[in-house]
């Protein structure tokens, strides 16, 4: 410490030119206190992550792979599993087709245009991460549920959604309504609006300007975007079960099998559905991670391709 | 398709919880009172709040700890370690709650040894915190990190050369930096862990006024036909959501931070 005070400090340049990890000056015992610190931290935060998250998923992995994997398979290949599965299956298709629409012509909305109460309705699209699962399933009881709001009103055209897959439809389509909107927006704020400036110069339609110009350039967010939706879809359990009520062959979903199968000590279908489930996710995760790569590349090749028509 | 879409945003998420509030207000503030303040329900609503806030704190330290290894240290097996902490917004939160009633279960080899010592995790509340840990990992991390990776090295490199030790350097240049993001991160995991369902079903139970969490007991009212007492309880969760929401918001506003999504 003494050492460093007594620097010539007025050698700024020379001193900032060495990079960090290799300031000769710096005291032994600064340099000793940043290893230990390293050292330190790298096991707490190792530990941490092994504790609440690492050792648990290895618990399930070695709980399913001791009940015997010819079981398991069995299990989550009956009827209702698969019944299950494709509910969960067709959930997903319906939230992406919904929110791959609403995410672009949304996000669009709120970065290029300027209308009354467009901050309030854009926080809104976050309402969903904010709530509980549980209390989105109650809101819609209370609404479109018996003795609810909307209740004589749908009595009347003999439309039941409660306890119905337009229930758990319309649980699905709330909690995932924010991750297109957010990823398409974030996008569209970045690139800004010269393209397609440019393109109406050149005399496209709003429509041309949108398919050529618009939806390339936000392709990889939105893909992002419904990928998580489809992660959330997979694994929504509250709402799915307030609104569907979990019968199976109607409105039982992946989840909700896992939960039904737990409640009966049916260990090899609540084991072998909920690490089919594990692994979907890692799968989806995985390609969001390349996805997020490949977003990145294509970036600095555009960044590239114009530095190198500014030297040409 | 402007208006078709804007109304499809307004009708999904305004009108249900314009319905939930109009149920939990409709026989006015006396009756709102007496249904959160039953002991059953006064209970949820502190447990959920005390065990939201300890996860919040907890997540706050860990979290900032953990996205400082991330950008910091480099070690083999780093980037096996960053794709786990994206993990849980993946992982089916039911999921979470069988991963952990699996490895601290009282049949399980932890679980027995911890039995032993008297400390029972699984329908205790030891499993609803280990539960919402879980669920709220990525936040605080995801949160702190880009602020991490763009903070200018000259001013560490300023505060080294000047005599100042690694605690004082992070204290002075570090903390000040990465304190709004921590924060916004961390009322994030506050929010999210007050709204679990999903693993804390799993893990803790329904045991009234022991393990029974708010977002439980509302769906128990649910399904014993209870619909006020609900809505109350759920009126009351919205608002400090809606709270918390705002105010991470406008952290992240102020300081161009996003935050990771579940």
């Amino acid at each position: 410490m003494r050492k460093l005070d007594r620097l010539p400090l007025i050698e700024g340049p020379a001193v900032r030119a060495a990079p960090l990890s290799m300031t000769p000056t710096a005291p032994q015992r600064v340099r000793r206190e940043r290893a230990l610190g390293k050292v330190a931290l790298l096991l707490v935060v190792t530990g941490y992550l092994a504790f609440v998250l690492l050792a648990p998923l290895g618990a399930l992995l070695v709980a399913t792979w001791n009940l015997g994997v010819a079981e398991v398979v069995a299990a989550i290949s009956e009827p209702l599993a698969l019944d299950a599965l494709y509910t969960s299956a067709v959930l997903v298709a319906c939230a992406v087709a919904v929110n791959a629409v609403i995410g672009t012509f949304g996000a669009i909305a709120f970065v290029r245009h300027r209308f009354f109460g467009r901050g309030i309705i854009s926080a809104m699209c976050d309402l969903p991460l904010a709530v509980s699962p549980v209390m989105i399933g109650l809101s819609f009881i209370l609404l479109v549920g018996r003795g609810g709001v909307l209740d004589p009103l749908l009595q009347a055209i003999g439309l039941k959604i409660v306890f119905t897959f337009w229930g758990i439809l319309l649980g699905t389509l709330f909690v995932t309504l924010p991750f297109t909107v957010r990823e398409v927006a974030y996008v569209l704020e970045e690139i800004g609006t010269d393209e397609e400036e440019a393109a109406t110069t050149l005399g496209a339609s709003p429509w041309q300007t949108f398919f050529r110009v618009t939806l390339p350039n936000v392709r990889v967010a939105l893909g992002y975007g419904l990928l998580m939706a489809a992660a959330r879809t997979l694994g929504e359990f509250g709402a799915v079960l307030v609104l569907g009520g979990s019968i199976s062959g109607q409105t039982q979903t992946a989840t909700t099998f896992i939960h039904d199968a737990i409640e009966e000590r049916h260990l090899s279908g609540a084991y072998g559905m909920a690490v089919l489930l594990a692994l979907c996710s890692v799968g989806l995760l995985l390609s969001l991670e390349w996805m997020k790569e490949r977003q990145a590349a294509a970036r600095h090749r555009s960044r590239s391709v114009t530095e190198d028509e500014v030297t040409t | 398709m402007r208006h078709f879409v804007l109304g499809y945003i307004v009708l999904l998420v305004a009108i249900p919880f314009s319905a939930l509030l109009f149920f939990a207000f409709k026989d006015g503030l006396g009756a709102f009172w007496d249904r959160i303040t039953t002991p059953v329900a006064l209970s949820a609503v502190w447990l959920t709040l005390w065990t939201g806030l300890l996860v919040g704190a907890l997540n706050a330290v860990l979290g900032t700890a953990t996205a400082w290894v991330l950008v910091r240290y480099p070690f083999p097996g780093k980037s096996l370690l960053s794709a786990a902490v994206d993990l849980p917004l993946a992982i089916p939160t039911l999921v979470a709650g069988v991963m952990l009633s699996i490895l601290y279960g009282p049949t399980s080899l932890v679980g027995e040894k911890l039995g032993l010592w008297g400390f029972e995790v699984v329908f205790a509340k030891p499993g609803i915190v280990l539960a919402l840990l879980l669920v709220t990992v990525p936040f605080v991390v995801r949160a702190v990190e880009p602020v991490l990776n763009e903070l200018d090295p000259a001013e560490e490199e300023a505060a080294i050369v000047l005599g100042a030790g690694p605690w004082r350097t992070f204290r002075t240049v570090h903390f000040p930096a990465i304190l709004p993001a921590a924060i916004s991160g961390s009322l994030r995991s506050f929010g999210r862990a007050m709204g679990e369902f999903g693993s804390i079903v799993v893990v803790a139970g329904n045991i009234p006024e022991e393990t029974l969490t708010a977002p439980v007991y509302i769906f128990g009212e649910i399904e014993s036909g209870i619909p006020e007492g609900a809505a109350a309880v759920g009126a009351l969760l919205l608002l400090i959501a809606l709270a918390l929401h705002g105010s991470a918001r406008f952290l992240e506003n102020a300081t161009g931070a996003r935050h990771a999504q579940t």
